[in-house]
Parts: C-alpha cells; structure tokens; sequence
C-alpha cells in the first residue's frame, strides 16, 4: 500500500507502524464519573468495521508524524491521510 | 456415507456409481433449539459434541458460504499445546487429547500425524524462558523436551546453526504436536453432525438478531427468519461484523494472517520448526510441500489476501534458520483473516442478551484449538456454564484486569 503523506508526499506504508483506530485520539476524561467504564470501551472495545475505517499510522522510518489514514479494510484503497496533530487540534486537544 | 476397503473395491468394480453425499443438504426449519452461526471447523464441533456428547440433536448450523469455507480452510494444519498460562495450557492440552482421540471417535480419516514441534532457542535468556515454558506444559499434563544443540542436530541436520547473527544454541520440542488433515477435520465433524440429525444449512446468511427485551428469540437470515431458543455465534474472522448486528461491540480486530506453500520436496522437515528471533515457521505437508508463514500484516483488514512486506519477512527468517529454503520455488500463498483479541487470547462465552453466545478471538491459533472450542462451546451452551479448562475465555476480563497476555504485550492485537 502507498500512503500519501501530506507532508512527504506518497510512501511505502512499510515505512510506517499501525497502531489501531483513530478513535483512541480522544482520550476520555479521567476525572469523569464513568471514567471506568469509559477507559474499558476506550482502551478494549473497536468497532473493527468492513469499509472506510480511520486508523492511526506512525511514520517510523520517516519523519516520525502520526497520521490519521482513512482506508478501506476490505479494498484497502486509501481515500484520505491527514496529520493527526492536525484531527486532535480540530477536535480541541492543545497538541 | 461411511468408507471402508470393500466399499472401495466394489465401487470400482461398478465404475464409482453407488457414492453418495457425506451428509444432507435440508432446508432450514422453522425453529430449532439451537441453531449455530457459521460452518467454520469449531461451528462444525460445537454442533458434533451438542449432539454426540450433550444429547440436543434439534441443531441447525447456517453458513454463508459452504461449510468449511473459512479458516478451516486456510490455516497451516499445526496442533500443539505449548502455552505457558494457566488460563490457556490445560484448555489446549485438552484440545490435544482430543485430537488424538479424534479419527477414532469420527471415524473420518483427518491424517492427525503427531510428528513434534520445535521451538528453536538463540541466547540463554531464551533458553530458560522457555525451561520455564516446558515445566508450565508438564503441569498441565502435557508432553516437553528441552533439546541441546547436538540433540537438536541429530533431528533437524540442515538448520545453520552457526548463523553470525542468530545461532541455534537448541530448542524446546512438544514430541505430540504435529498436522492435521485440515478439511477432513470440517468434513468428519460435518458428517458426524448430520448422521446424528443436526441440519446444515449452507449459502444461508444471518443478516441479523431477533431480540426483544435483552432476549435472542432467534435469526433472520438470507432464506427467511429461524426461530431458536439458543443461538450460538462461532464465526472467527468476522466476528464483529456479525456481532454489531446484535449491538454488541468486541475486544477484537480484523487482521490476516499469510501462508505460503513450496513445489513438492522429499521428505525433509519433521515436524514443525519454528523461528524463535523472527517470526517463522515450517512444517512438510504429506505431499510434500513445504508450508510456512510468519507474522500479520498488521493493520486492520477484512480483505483475505496481504503484501509484499511480509512475504518478504517470512520468507528472510526462513532464509536465517534454513537457507536451504531458497531453492525451492514457492507455488503459492494466500491469506486468512483472524480475529485478534485485546490479549492474544480467544472468548466462550455468554454475551449480555439472554440467549446469544459467542465463541471467536482466536487470533492465529484456531485450528490446533478446534475439537476443544467446539467441546466447550457446547458444554457452555447445553449447561449455560463453562467447561473447566475454558472457564478464563470470559468476555469480561478485560474489566477485572484478567487478562490472558502470553506475549506480554498489552492491547495492541497486531502484536499478539
């Protein structure tokens, strides 16, 4: 799979690492009162969906930005790749 | 349809006219007491032992595809039972039992050839984990032996031992592990099934749950709704897909697995050797062929074919341990998806509706588990509690920090 890197422009993915579903950007919050529970979807559950699925991927032997790459698990046609620094901020995080 | 010698020969002589079909192929039913998702080598078990072993004969087995049309098909055949916790080793040991009771007790020939399996060893650090390893297995009655290096080398002459990088100081062997006739063991479980009345429905998809008020009263399917007052999801590999139609979200991710295949050799591996500095491993099929595979992919994928990386990977870790291997001439590789649990470790379990169970997460070590998971399965699902040797595989011990981590490697299922 090629990977277009925002950034870099497209790259081998065996450059990168996965680490999984984006979903793990947002962080519940400790302080909350189903911290608990929380923490237990966050960290154990995936939706593991067959179609589009947002993924983080690390650029290991790159320049060491974490992406958030939407692709396909049954095709694996990648349709969009964007930096996750860029996701966290739009979703409100400071970095 | 049962074989026999003189059936052979008196077939020949009417020119193979008189052989019939293993087993029916029957419409489904209105209602059953059980009815059992996915055809798959431990659906196939599961729905065996509910009738051979727990008496409840009113099963249906549907499957999407055709029976046996999933991993069963698509794995490298390999049984052993070398784990080292206690939540896990005496439920293999008890699938290896039963692998050597199996042919007998289906009368189907599934070619269980109990040749030994070898984990090589590269550094001392290694060589007492895996001590440790060998005395894990021995308490949970199972079979080890710590080979040293000029042990080793009486089995196993062509490995190079003298690798700069990697050298074969020895290896931990479990005498009866081995390869199975993979299909056989689908076909035997599916005739013994059918011949004790269990339906299996085939080209019969679910395409849901029929639930009301936390209770599975049944299926709606691609051939009208089935009524049941058990359903039992067994359909490792699409575990999710199939589970989100019940609203229930798992511990699990998709990812496959890649297996390869040479030309035909002489005979020249016994057993199965596996890599213990990279990911590889090689046993001989009866045909010949070598069979080998290595590490995932890695990433996410319901696609059941993978890249070029890994075939690379596998095939340098081969190259390391045996670099005879670069002479033969690879004939063919596929992929198979898995579901890779949060811990590296599979679930039998009831699920939070009333009715609906589920046997999946088996990462890549569903085959060697099948006559087990399926003995499990029913036992759960004919005396609604768990058999003893599975009574860890709960979908809640994430929740209670009882996680079953052989790899030590935390919620990362790519690195399981």
């Amino acid at each position: 799979m090629i990977i277009d890197h925002p950034l870099l422009g497209p790259r081998d993915s065996a450059e990168f690492v996965y680490l999984g579903d984006a979903c793990l950007i947002e962080r519940p919050d400790w302080q909350d009162e189903n911290a608990l529970d929380a923490f237990h979807d966050y960290l154990y559950l995936r939706d593991n969906p067959a179609g589009e699925h947002r993924e983080l991927w690390f650029h290991e032997q790159g320049d060491r930005s974490w992406l958030v790459v939407t692709r396909n698990t049954l095709t694996h046609e990648i349709t969009k790749v964007e930096l996750a620094r860029d996701v966290a901020r739009a979703l409100g995080r400071s970095k | 349809m049962h074989y026999s010698v003189f059936k052979i020969i008196s077939e020949g002589l009417k020119g193979n006219t008189g052989w019939k079909p293993q087993w029916r192929d029957p419409e489904p039913r209105k209602e059953y007491d059980v009815v059992i998702v996915g055809a798959g080598g431990h659906g196939l078990a599961t729905a065996y032992y509910l009738a051979k072993e727990f008496g409840i004969r009113n099963v249906a087995v549907l499957e999407k595809g055709w029976l046996g049309s999933g991993n069963i098909g698509r794995n490298t055949t390999i049984i052993r039972s070398n784990y080292l916790l206690p939540g896990n080793e005496p439920f293999y040991e008890f699938s290896m039992k039963l692998w050597e009771g199996l042919e007998q007790d289906f009368n189907y020939n599934a070619m269980v050839s109990q040749r030994g399996i070898i984990n090589l060893y590269h550094n001392d650090g290694q060589q007492a984990a895996y001590l440790r390893r060998a005395n894990a297995m021995r308490m949970a009655g199972a079979d080890s032996v710590m080979l040293d290096r000029d042990e080793l080398q009486k089995l196993c002459p062509f490995l190079d031992y003298d690798n700069a990088r990697f050298p074969i100081k020895g290896g931990i062997m479990q005498p009866r592990g081995g390869t199975v006739r993979h299909d056989a063991v689908a076909w035997g479980y599916a005739r013994g099934a059918d011949e004790r009345g269990v339906d299996i429905v085939q080209n019969c998809e679910v395409t849901g749950f029929q639930i009301k008020n936390g209770v599975c009263t049944g299926v709606e399917t691609s051939r009208g709704p089935i009524k049941a007052k058990k359903v039992a999801v067994c359909v490792a590999g699409s575990s999710s897909r199939v589970m989100e139609k019940a609203g229930i979200r798992l511990p699990i991710e998709s990812h496959v697995l890649q297996a390869f295949v040479s030309e035909g050799l002489k005979p020249t591996i016994p057993g199965v050797v596996t890599f213990g500095a990279g990911h590889f491993y090689v046993s001989q099929s009866d045909k010949g062929g070598l069979v080998f595979g290595g590490d995932l992919d890695g990433y996410n994928t319901y696609a059941q074919r993978g890249g070029l990386p890994v075939v690379e990977d596998v095939c340098e870790g081969g190259m390391a341990i045996m670099p005879m291997i670069g002479r033969a001439r690879l004939l063919r590789s596929w992929g198979g998806i898995m579901d890779m649990s949060m811990d590296g470790s599979p679930f039998i379990d009831h699920t939070p509706v009333d009715g609906l169970y589920f046997n999946g997460g088996w990462c890549y070590g569903g085959f060697k588990a099948t006559p087990a998971s399926g003995y499990c399965y029913a036992h759960l699902i004919a005396k609604d509690e768990p058999h003893e040797v599975a009574a860890a595989y709960r979908l809640d011990r994430f929740r209670r920090g009882a996680m079953i981590d052989e790899k030590g490697m935390g919620a990362q299922p790519n690195l399981h």
